[in-house]
Formats: C-alpha cells, sequence, structure tokens
C-alpha cells in the first residue's frame, strides 16, 4: 500500500492513465476559459480586483513578484534614492597643493528587509548595503576613516592602486570591533571600482553585505586627447550634468546560509524597481556604474530590453571595450560602466534584468520608466 | 453507640468541603503563581542568546484547479509564524493568504498561488518566512486535484467497490463450498483468518506510520498511532466482550470491522495517490488489489460456517467489509491532511488486532484449546494466510 502514497511515488503512473484519472481529467477541464479537457486550462489566473488600479509594471510580469512593499524609512535606505546618492566626502587642499578627499565609514550590524516582509541580519557600511557610493576624482589623495562598530573584525578592500599596509587584509587595515583605521592612497586608476571586506570567512563577510561602489572620476587634463570624453565623466561638469547617472550593484541574499541564494537583485531590494521603475528622460543620455558582488554564483549578468549600449570594463578606458550589446556578463567583483540612450525610443517601460532567468525570477529585474520630460 | 454521629461532625462538613476544594485549587494556584513569576520576571532572559525562533511548516493539503495552486499550511514554530514571499519553481509569485497575517503555534492557513501549473509536470512551491527560513513542499507530478462532481463520484465508487466490496463478496461466495467443512478444515479457515489478519495489522500500522511521518510535529504521529490504536483495540475488545466472547455471527461482524477499517484506509491511501498525480492506476493493478483482498471474505465466512445465518447477513458483511474502501477513496480524492489518514488508520490496526485475539480465542476453547492452536492444520493455516497476502501484494506494490 505504501507505494500508493503522495511521498513516495515516481514519476506517472504504472500501466498507463486509469478509468479514475481520466474521470479527474475530464471533470477538471471544464475550465471556463474553454481550453480543451484533459488539459488543465489557465485563463486569466491573477485578475486585478479593481481593473483600473493595475500599476503599469503589473502588466510587464503578471503576478510573478514579490508580495508587498519594503520599509524603506525602517532600513534608513531607498534604492531609488541609492542610484545617485553618490558619498563624495570632505574636499580639502594639501599643504603641496594636492587635494585631499576624507570619506568617513563606519561598520554597523543591521537587521535589513531584503524583500517585503523578508529580514536579514546584514554588516553594513554606513547602514546600508550596498555601502556608499564614493566617488574620487583621479589623482586626488585619499583618506578613508574607518570606525568598526560591529561585532566582528572587518576591513575595507579596495579595488585601486594603493601599497601594500592599506590592502585591508589581514594585518594591513583588518581591525577588530570599536578599533579605527585610516586608509590612505592616491585615487587611480579612474574607472568603475569597488570596495569590500576583507576578513575571513570572504564568502560570509562580502555576502552579509559588505560592499560598494568606487568611482574614480577621469582627470580631464590628464586625458587631453579625449578630455571631452573625460568631462563627461566628471561629476560636477557641465558635460557631466547631462547625463544620468546611476549607482547599480547587482547583489543577492542566501537568508538559509546554505550556499544558495534566496532573493537576488539590483542594490538589495529584489524588485524594487520592477515595482518603482527609474524615470529616465529620453533625451538624456543614460550612464550605469555597475559592479557585481553575487556571492555563490560565479557570475552574474546585466541585460537591457529594446536597446543596445556601450560597455567600459572596469572603466578604465574612455573608450568602450564592447560596442553595441544588449547584454554584458560579470564574475565576482567585476564591474563596468554602461553608456546607452532612449533618444530615439518611445517613452514606456523598459525592462532591465540579469539574463539568468533563474535570478530575474528570484528578484533582479526592473524597469526603465522612459518620458519625454521629468516634470 | 458508635452509630450515633456528633452534631459536630455534621457541621463541619461544609468546612470540610470548603477546605477539599482549597486543597484541590492549591496546586493550580501554585502553577498560575509560577507562569505569573515566569512572565513578569523572565528568568529565561539568559537563554535567549539571539537565535532566531524555531519555525515549523508542515504542508497538509494541495489542491490544483484553473485558479493555480492552494496549499494549506500548518505552523509548528515557536513563535507564531509569518510567510513572507513564495516562490514556486524558484520564481517569486504573489499569493494571498487566508487568514492573512501571522500563523500561530497550531494553525493553519490556506496560501493561494495564481501560479501556472503544467499538468503532468512536477513543481515545487517554498514558503519564505520572514527571517529568511525556507520550508520547500514538492509536487512530483501536477494534475488537478478531483473534485467531488457526481462523476468524480462515480467512478471512485466503482473502483472502490472492486477492490473492497467484489473480493469479500467473492470471499463469502466460498461459504456454501466450505460448509461441511470437517474440523479440520475449519481450524484451518480460522488459522488463514489470523493469518491475513497479522498481514493486514502489519501492513495497516506500517501505513498509519507513513502517514504519520507526512503529519505536522504536534500532533506527534507514532504517538498518535499507537495510542489511537490501542483505544479503538480496548474500546471494540470492552464492548464486543460486553456478553462474553462473540462467535459466530457476532464474531464475523467484528472481524468484518476490522477489515473494513483496514479497507478504508486502503481508499483513503489509493484517493490521496489519485489527489497527488501518482496514480494512472492499471487494470492489472485493480485485479491485483481485487486477489489481494478475496482471503478477506473467506475470514469473514469462517466462523459462521456451522451458523447458516440469512443472506441479508452475508450482504451485510460485504458491505460492512468492503464499503469503507469507497468512502475512503472519496475522503482521500479530497486530499485530506494526512493525520487524519493516519488517524483512521490505527483505528483500522486497532480493530484488527480485537479481531486477531478473538478468533484466537474461537481456537484456543474447547477442551484441548492449547493443543489445538499448535495443531498442523492450524500452522499451515497461519502460513497459507500470511504466504497468500505477502505474494498477491507483490501484485499491487509498485
Amino acid at each position: 500500500m505504501r507505494r500508493w502514497l503522495p511521498f513516495e511515488i515516481g514519476r506517472r503512473g504504472f500501466l498507463g492513465a486509469g478509468l479514475l484519472a481520466a474521470a479527474a481529467a475530464a471533470a477538471s477541464g471544464r475550465s471556463a476559459s474553454g481550453q480543451p479537457a484533459g488539459h488543465s486550462g489557465h485563463g486569466n489566473m491573477a485578475p486585478s480586483p479593481d481593473g483600473a488600479a493595475v500599476p503599469a509594471h503589473r502588466l510587464a510580469h503578471g503576478a510573478m513578484i514579490t508580495v508587498g512593499d519594503v520599509d524603506d524609512a525602517r532600513n534608513g535606505f531607498d534604492p531609488t534614492a541609492m542610484l545617485t546618492d553618490w558619498e563624495l566626502g570632505e574636499v580639502s587642499t594639501l599643504p603641496d597643493g594636492r587635494r585631499l578627499r576624507t570619506f568617513e565609514v563606519f561598520v554597523e550590524d543591521k537587521e535589513i528587509e531584503i524583500a517585503p516582509g523578508v529580514m536579514f541580519p546584514a554588516w553594513t557600511y554606513n547602514g546600508r548595503v550596498p555601502g556608499p557610493a564614493l566617488r574620487a576624482v583621479e589623482g586626488e589623495s585619499l583618506r578613508i576613516v574607518f570606525r568598526n562598530y560591529g561585532s566582528h573584525p572587518h576591513s575595507m578592500h579596495f579595488h585601486g592602486i594603493h601599497s601594500a599596509r592599506m590592502d585591508g587584509i589581514p594585518g594591513a587595515g583588518l581591525i577588530g570591533p570599536g578599533e579605527e583605521f585610516v586608509y590612505e592612497f592616491d585615487a587611480k586608476p579612474f574607472g568603475c571600482h569597488l570596495y569590500h571586506c576583507h576578513a575571513l570567512p570572504l564568502a560570509r563577510h562580502i555576502h552579509k553585505g559588505m560592499y560598494g561602489l568606487f568611482v574614480v572620476d577621469p582627470d580631464p587634463a590628464l586625458h587631453p586627447d579625449m578630455a571631452d570624453v573625460a568631462r563627461s565623466r566628471l561629476l560636477g561638469t557641465p558635460e557631466n550634468a547631462r547625463w544620468q547617472e546611476m549607482a547599480m550593484v547587482m547583489n543577492a541574499f542566501d537568508t538559509t546560509f546554505d550556499g544558495e541564494n534566496e532573493f537576488y537583485a539590483c542594490n538589495t531590494i529584489a524588485h524594487c524597481y520592477a515595482k518603482k521603475p527609474i524615470r529616465v528622460e529620453k533625451h538624456r543620455p543614460v550612464r550605469i556604474y555597475l559592479a557585481n558582488v553575487t556571492e555563490f554564483d560565479p557570475i552574474n549578468s546585466f541585460h537591457l530590453h529594446a536597446n543596445f549600449f556601450d560597455y567600459f570594463d572596469q572603466g578604465t578606458t574612455l573608450t568602450p571595450t564592447l560596442k553595441t550589446v544588449d547584454l554584458i556578463i560579470q564574475c565576482q567583483a567585476q564591474r563596468g560602466i554602461l553608456e546607452f540612450s532612449f533618444a530615439d525610443h518611445e517613452a514606456g517601460l523598459y525592462m532591465f534584468h540579469a539574463h539568468q532567468s533563474e535570478f530575474t525570477e528570484l528578484g533582479w529585474m526592473g524597469m526603465f520608466d522612459v518620458v519625454e520630460a521629468v516634470s | 453507640m458508635n452509630e450515633h454521629v456528633p452534631a459536630s461532625a455534621v457541621k463541619a462538613e461544609p468546612r470540610n468541603l470548603l477546605l477539599s476544594a482549597a486543597l484541590l485549587l492549591a496546586p493550580l494556584v501554585l502553577l498560575a503563581a509560577a507562569i505569573w513569576w515566569l512572565v513578569a520576571t523572565d528568568p529565561l532572559s539568559a537563554f535567549r542568546n539571539g537565535a532566531p525562533p524555531v519555525e515549523s511548516l508542515t504542508v497538509e493539503r494541495t489542491v490544483l484547479d484553473n485558479g493555480g495552486l492552494r496549499v494549506l499550511v500548518r505552523a509548528g514554530g515557536s513563535e507564531p509564524m509569518r510567510i513572507a514571499q513564495v516562490q514556486v519553481d524558484a520564481a517569486y509569485w504573489e499569493f494571498v493568504q487566508s487568514p492573512p497575517g501571522p500563523i500561530a503555534r497550531g494553525s493553519t492557513a490556506w496560501i493561494a498561488i495564481p501560479f501556472p501549473w503544467v499538468v503532468g509536470e512536477g513543481h515545487s512551491v517554498t514558503f519564505v518566512t520572514n527571517t529568511g527560513a525556507t520550508f520547500d513542499h514538492p509536487i512530483p507530478v501536477a494534475v488537478a486535484t478531483p473534485v467531488p462532481t457526481s462523476g468524480n463520484l462515480v467512478a471512485q465508487a466503482i473502483l472502490g467497490a472492486f477492490v473492497g466490496i467484489l473480493p469479500v463478496v467473492v470471499g463469502l461466495a466460498f461459504y456454501p463450498a466450505l460448509r461441511n467443512a470437517g474440523p479440520r478444515v475449519m481450524d484451518f479457515l480460522l488459522a488463514l483468518t489470523i493469518g491475513l489478519l497479522g498481514f493486514l495489522l502489519v501492513d495497516t500500522l506500517e501505513d498509519a506510520f507513513e502517514f504519520a511521518g507526512a503529519a505536522a510535529a504536534i500532533f506527534q504521529g507514532p504517538t498518535m498511532v499507537l495510542l489511537t490504536a490501542a483505544a479503538s483495540f480496548l474500546l471494540l475488545m470492552a464492548v464486543a466482550r460486553r456478553g462474553g466472547a462473540p462467535t459466530g455471527v457476532a464474531l464475523a461482524f467484528y472481524i468484518a470491522l476490522g477489515i473494513g477499517l483496514h479497507n478504508l484506509g486502503e481508499g483513503l491511501a489509493i484517493g490521496a495517490a489519485f489527489a497527488a498525480g501518482a496514480a494512472g492506476l492499471g487494470t492489472f493493478l485493480v485485479i491485483g488489489f481485487t486477489l489481494h483482498n478475496i482471503t478477506e471474505g473467506i475470514g469473514i465466512a469462517a466462523p459462521i460456517l456451522k451458523v447458516r445465518p440469512p443472506l441479508r447477513v452475508f450482504a451485510l458483511l460485504a458491505l460492512l467489509a468492503g464499503g469503507p474502501a469507497v468512502i475512503g477513496m472519496w475522503l482521500g480524492s479530497l486530499a485530506y491532511a494526512p493525520h487524519w489518514s493516519a488517524l483512521a488508520l490505527s483505528i483500522g490496526a486497532g480493530a484488527v488486532l480485537q479481531v486477531i485475539v478473538e478468533v484466537v480465542a474461537l481456537l484456543a476453547r474447547g477442551e484441548h484449546g492449547r493443543a489445538r492452536l499448535a495443531s498442523p492444520a492450524v500452522l499451515a493455516g497461519l502460513a497459507a494466510g500470511v504466504t497468500f497476502m505477502y505474494a498477491t501484494a507483490m501484485l499491487v506494490k509498485i
């Protein structure tokens, strides 16, 4: 008898479908949508209770999305604001005339809501995941005052050029709880970089939320051949003001700590830009500083719908390393700059997501709401 | 002199009553005080080590229909649980929980997911709680859950009759041929009955434990099965022995009841297999079940070979022993929670044990009772009963 039980059965039956199975299928086949019997028909299964109130994004993915909204105020960070919330630090001038840029970063253990109703015990830089998007200019002298208010040893390991003493690995800037360290190095090379904690075990520290963008804008004076391009990348110039720049970090969360992620996202909150599409003015070009810090999966990817972009791998060049693509892949800690324009497009919702369907369906997808002009 | 009751003693009676009431209340007051102290002063705070609450979620029913998936879950956590998100096949889907909100320990809630499932293929549902814990529920083969339409009920009744009633009728049909059996053949037949009942007891308990294993931890599956079986055994023993040990028609009635309860479990399991999409029931399999159950009819007939009851008694016995298979199939196909199946099977196990005891008692009665139990006819009957059941079970085990 026990082989009949629902939990020990192999697929399908024994000697073909019997009288009952056929009867059951026939009975259930009488669907309102008039689908043929014997084939379970699904009509429009998720009708909106109020047809008029369907948000536009809802049309794009139907019922396949997380339920509810994340409390951004409780988290203390808002994924939409995070797109443009660059951390510029304090700028002063050194005796030798060089510019000194000082950042202050602290570590805090913090429970954050990574998807509606799902809490994650994160380790954060400045109380947010990803950590602050630090932005400097090529050639500046940098000081990062780092304080560890967390419960474990932590560090900031910058992807950049610096001395061994400043590397943020054990013995070189890795500090215990309650301690402070100042990282000092020059901002080079220009590009789209990142920093992350290099305490051990590495995977756990990174996965818990200890990472952020570290963008170094090119100094136009150092690139006379392409000064215009360099200026467009330099935050604060009129050339740069045309661009709609965004900071995006592709990350994921393993809420069961079994080495497999339950939630994928761009900027932490699953489906955040699907539910609140990113407003894009169609006549202004878009530049995305994109990094992948997803743990446990070897790669992540970025796919833009209905459009193509130029890609600058690691952002260390002023000419694209890949021209006219609609998909790039990044391994862990890989990053780059995407440049594209919707100038010739109709206004509307344009999707973007990882092109690993699994990541997409577990939260990493969003929409650009391309409009004529942001009012 | 001693008979004289002093007036003071009479007066003291209400006070004694009060006293005993107070004494009765004292332990309860002590308990209440201890609980109050525990809540008020929280001496357990030292044990609060930052660990998340223990969570447990059991899926009791899965219904697949044109609206998608509906799943009945029972929470068993140390604190009320919140289902924050639901994945189907590693994708987040909107869902509606009713009743909404946290699910208290031991409570159930329906989760409805508008998921376009694919008939005949496998799916996997994953519940994500607010702490990020996940609970997987596989759907090995998706088929529409049978709904109790008249067409379905008739089809299931026909199948139930083939599996439950027909073999009993066939077994009882041996009655005229066996009526003139000598004492040796009688012993053989009664022992055969014990053998088949022994097989059913093991089979029923095994199934009960299997269902119990799938039930929520709060029901303490194995304990529930054993206690229920014991209670059912003792209750039936008490009822049956009111007028002495049952013999003849009464014994046949109890055997039919035990077999009927076993067949109820069999029907439940087959119905559940349909609900889970497991069974494409072949003709061969139905014949296997019929053969397997034929001895049940012979077993019921054995105690009444010398009684010659009217025909309607046979009809009632066949209905009592086989009919529950139909009811079981109806209930099972509606995908009821596993603890109900475990409960029904445990009652059946107790009933089967009761008739084993009674048939053994019947054999052991008389002058040479003890010797009779070890006679070649009885031993051969036992062996034949168990072997026949085991061999025919091979036809239906997949």
